[in-house]
């Protein structure tokens, strides 16, 4: 190797090295949750997880699942939920069977009401959003312009704003409390985004396409659903992860119009935050859960993500 | 033969674009644009809407008629009787707070997602770091409230299990109860909202970095020109369109954040901001005219941004 290679190379360390630790620090936070997860709560209540891996305590007693265990049925005594049940008896509100897994109070059955939130919640507006995107881009109607300016005016106003003349109208229809109450009002307020995000896409497709089509005899509506849907693919993929990672991590919502009926994973850990304190074992064995799903999906879609964040943010 | 410039070849009754429009407008209107104005009624009323606000007045104490909500959103955390305590409170009032946010936030995730965009545009691992300094965008609030809450967790004692904590202790030092010390804990939350937003502004940073035509930065090198003045000169004024979208998209997440505060301290220990706040007036207090007064100054506070945004569609359409 020359020299010229090699003063290259130390040119570079200073840049790796500054990298390499803005990336650390970004990191442990969460690395730190994640081991934590793993350890037995009296580990973890008298030593920092940073030493996970010293040599004071044996193999066996070092890692537990009994943190996810707990949390998952929503087990909250002093021991764990399998020495209770291995002791004979079963805890108060327990079976010790397999149906312990949707116990109202633990992540497992938050889990499910999340699903249930975020699925519907993801579908429904973008469905909406594709009729609309399709009417705005490829329709004339009067009042086109206008209305998709309000559109992109709306995509900013806060959810605080709309809480108190809903909830007093889903309290006179008996909606609240309900997942049809969380589902509209989670379609509502992705509809803004969705629709931008759906129209600029569908107004990049070529013109010829959609021409050929109509003189071959096509209505709107085939048009829409035999070339429209399937072309916009890319769009629809970014609106998925958008909308399902909005739902599935939103607070507020799932707080004000659902409550404790049918609690949801963020609202049960913010619950155990509050009144927990010192429960660190099952606060990041249910951080985790709520997490784990949310990061798949991202890392497996990112490009999705980051395309739908990117439209209409770089200029040029 | 020449085709007409309109996008229309086919025949379309007057009816079908409203039909395809309608769900969306439906729920829009229904979700949207009925509540807005309600909560604009609303707050002009008294706290159980049955009469309208100037009923709520106290004897005795100064009163704004039907802005009676206004007035105690506005001054109700302020003590103005003189200069320096109209100071101190104001910034440890949910205003100050949410300033604070502001300024703090977003100058840190822009700056700090610039910076990291133009380091690993260098190197050679940059798709798994943008993925590390991402990631945390796909975890919720509450989730980077627990893992932010154990990094700060603080023992009164030698046993330090949050992470700062340990390092500050292991350094020599008294371990400090970064939540509920007021003078640093809004910070400590701030630091939390960077963590989780930087990753958002590295990703469009990097992506309008990456457009500047690269001869344009090979002809300036080979004039002599170094890094840094490659960066200020040349770079920066060109993405700068892009910094200020990502500077206002920031300020407005801003202004709606709620549950990284709810969560952490639930807007104890002066933490409180905006959004907090009015949770706090409705849910904690029941009070539908204060809070909806509060969400209105939410509003007007968005709406130079709500126009910002409309000029800047009209702006990309004309160019279309």
């Amino acid at each position: 190797m020359k020299w010229k290679d090699v003063n290259k190379i130390i040119n570079k360390i200073p840049l790796h090295l500054i990298t390499i630790l803005l990336l650390l620090v970004w990191i442990v936070p969460t690395l730190g949750v994640f081991i934590t997860s793993f350890r037995p709560v009296e580990l973890i209540n008298t030593s920092g997880w940073w030493t996970f891996l010293s040599p004071q305590h044996s193999e066996t007693e070092r890692f537990t699942i009994d943190n996810y265990v707990d949390a998952i049925v929503g087990y909250r005594g002093g021991d764990s939920y399998l020495e209770a049940c291995n002791s004979g008896e079963p805890p108060a509100n327990f079976d010790c069977s397999i149906s312990d897994l949707l116990n109202p109070r633990g992540m497992g059955s938050a889990f499910f009401n999340s699903l249930m939130i975020t699925i519907p919640a993801t579908i429904l507006p973008i469905l909406f959003a594709a009729f609309a995107g399709y009417a705005f881009a490829w329709l004339e109607f009067k009042g086109r312009y206008l209305l998709f300016a309000i559109l992109v005016g709306l995509q900013v106003v806060p959810l605080q704003m709309t809480f108190v003349p809903i909830l007093q109208i889903y309290a006179n229809v008996g909606a609240n409390g309900t997942f049809w109450g969380v589902w509209l009002f989670h379609t509502g307020f992705g509809m803004p985004y969705a629709i931008y995000l759906m129209r600029n896409f569908l107004s990049t497709l070529p013109k010829d396409l959609f021409e050929s089509a109509y003189l071959d005899g096509a209505s709107h509506w085939s048009a829409f659903w035999r070339l429209a849907i399937p072309l916009a693919m890319p769009a629809i993929a970014s609106l998925v992860i958008f909308q399902f990672l909005w739902v599935w991590n939103d607070l507020l919502v799932a707080l004000v119009f659902l409550g404790g009926t049918k609690p949801v994973l963020t609202y049960q850990i913010a619950n155990m935050v509050s009144s927990l304190g010192a429960g660190w074992h099952l606060l990041t064995a249910a951080a985790f859960i709520s997490m784990l799903l949310p990061m798949i999906l991202f890392f497996a879609l990112q490009r999705y993500f980051v395309r739908g964040m990117l439209a209409g943010a770089v200029k040029g | 033969m020449s085709r007409p410039a309109s996008t229309q070849v086919m025949k379309q009754g007057k009816l079908a674009p409203w039909l395809y429009l309608l769900p969306a407008l439906l729920v829009m209107t229904f979700f949207i644009v009925y509540p807005m104005f309600n909560t604009i009624y609303l707050s002009f009323r008294n706290q159980d809407n049955t009469a309208s606000a100037a009923t709520s007045c106290n004897e005795g104490e100064p009163c704004w008629g039907v802005f009676e909500n206004y007035r105690y959103a506005l001054t109700g955390e302020i003590d103005t009787s003189t200069i320096s305590n109209f100071w101190q409170t104001f910034w440890s009032s949910s205003y100050g707070n949410t300033l604070k946010w502001i300024i703090i936030m977003v100058s840190g995730t822009v700056v700090l997602g610039l910076l990291i965009a133009v380091l690993v545009d260098r190197v050679p691992y940059e798709p798994l770091a943008k993925s590390l300094i991402f990631m945390p965008m796909a975890i919720s609030f509450v989730g980077a409230g627990v893992i932010w809450k154990f990094m700060y967790n603080y023992n009164a004692g030698r046993n330090q299990i949050g992470l700062l904590n340990a390092v500050i202790t292991g350094l020599g030092g008294d371990p400090v109860a970064f939540l509920s010390n007021t003078s640093m804990n809004n910070i400590m939350l701030i630091i939390v909202g960077v963590w989780m937003w930087t990753g958002f502004s590295m990703t469009i940073l990097s992506s309008a970095l990456k457009s500047v035509p690269g001869e344009l930065l090979e002809a300036s090198r080979i004039d002599g020109a170094n890094e840094f003045q490659v960066f200020f000169r040349i770079m920066l004024p060109i993405i700068m369109p892009t910094v200020v979208v990502v500077v206002t998209t920031m300020v407005i997440n801003v202004l709606k954040l709620f549950d990284i505060v709810y969560v952490m301290t639930g807007g104890n220990f002066e933490t409180e901001v905006i959004a907090t706040r009015m949770y706090t007036e409705m849910y904690a207090n029941f009070r539908t005219g204060r809070g909806t007064a509060i969400a209105v100054i939410l509003i007007i506070a968005i709406f130079p941004f709500i126009i910002l945004n409309v000029k800047r569609f009209m702006a990309q359409e004309a160019s279309r």
